[in-house]
């Protein structure tokens, strides 16, 4: 079976990178918005976790439903959800992993230092063992993704 | 008694890409039963391994999250809506 792919529209990378870098050391979140395959925006949303937001992030049932709202507003559909990781490898952890959906695209953003650096895309197995990575396109700035090359 | 039940973007795939769906039952955990009996492939997201409703499955009746009713015992009224909705959780 072929990866899923992602393909980001022009300025959403840098918008999730940038999203990393402003909560350093804490994890950003936030909605992606698009069709198909195509993610056309990133919608930032509060990471409301209770758990420590270093190594947490939350998006509570209301939010959730704002998301799917802006989805549509902006004419597209609800495809997944971003994230960062602070001081972190853009992989996701058992934690992702239990709390995932299947079918949404969620992204992953490593920042180490406060610099965001790689990102990566993932997608829940239906029998929810685990994630496979998708190809992550449209990253404009691709050098700092060297998670395929460490995932060889 | 059919209730309406409105179904979340990543579980579409599983009602024939339908946003609402109906089912059957006089409860909260009846509706629910019925409806991954009739739609299969919703039962590991929304159950875990226990049976259990997984905790960033969210449920509301009407406008009323069931933890604060009678969680899954709470009886469903004629022309109430049921609504699953995510919370989405991660971290390091």
């Amino acid at each position: 079976m072929s990866k899923r792919a992602s393909v980001l529209g022009v300025g959403v990378a840098t918008a999730i990178r940038l999203h990393g870098q402003e909560t350093y050391p804490h994890e950003c979140c936030g909605a992606l918005v698009g069709t198909g395959d195509s993610v056309t925006a990133a919608v930032a949303l509060p990471n409301t976790t209770e758990e420590g937001p270093r190594r947490r992030f939350l998006v509570r049932p209301s939010d959730y439903v704002l998301a799917e709202k802006r989805a549509r507003e902006l004419g597209g559909e609800l495809l997944g959800f971003y994230h960062s990781h602070p001081d972190h490898p853009a992989r996701p952890s058992q934690f992702d992993l239990d709390h995932a959906w299947p079918n949404f695209h969620y992204v992953i953003v490593a920042v180490a230092s406060g610099k965001a650096t790689d990102m990566t895309v993932w997608f829940l197995k239906d029998d929810r063992s685990r994630f496979d990575e998708g190809d992550l396109n449209g990253d404009e700035n691709p050098d700092t993704n060297t998670a395929a090359a460490v995932h060889g | 008694m059919a209730t309406k039940i409105l179904i979340p973007t990543p579980l579409r795939p599983y009602t024939d890409k339908k946003d609402a769906v109906e089912a059957d039952g006089a409860t909260v955990g009846e509706l629910l039963a019925d409806l991954t009996k009739k739609h299969s492939g919703l039962k590991a997201h929304l159950y875990n391994e226990q049976g259990k409703l997984r905790s960033f499955v969210n449920v509301y009746l009407n406008d009323e999250d069931i933890r604060y009713l009678q969680k899954e015992q709470t009886p469903v009224a004629p022309g109430d809506t049921l609504s699953i909705i995510p919370s989405v959780a991660g971290g390091v």
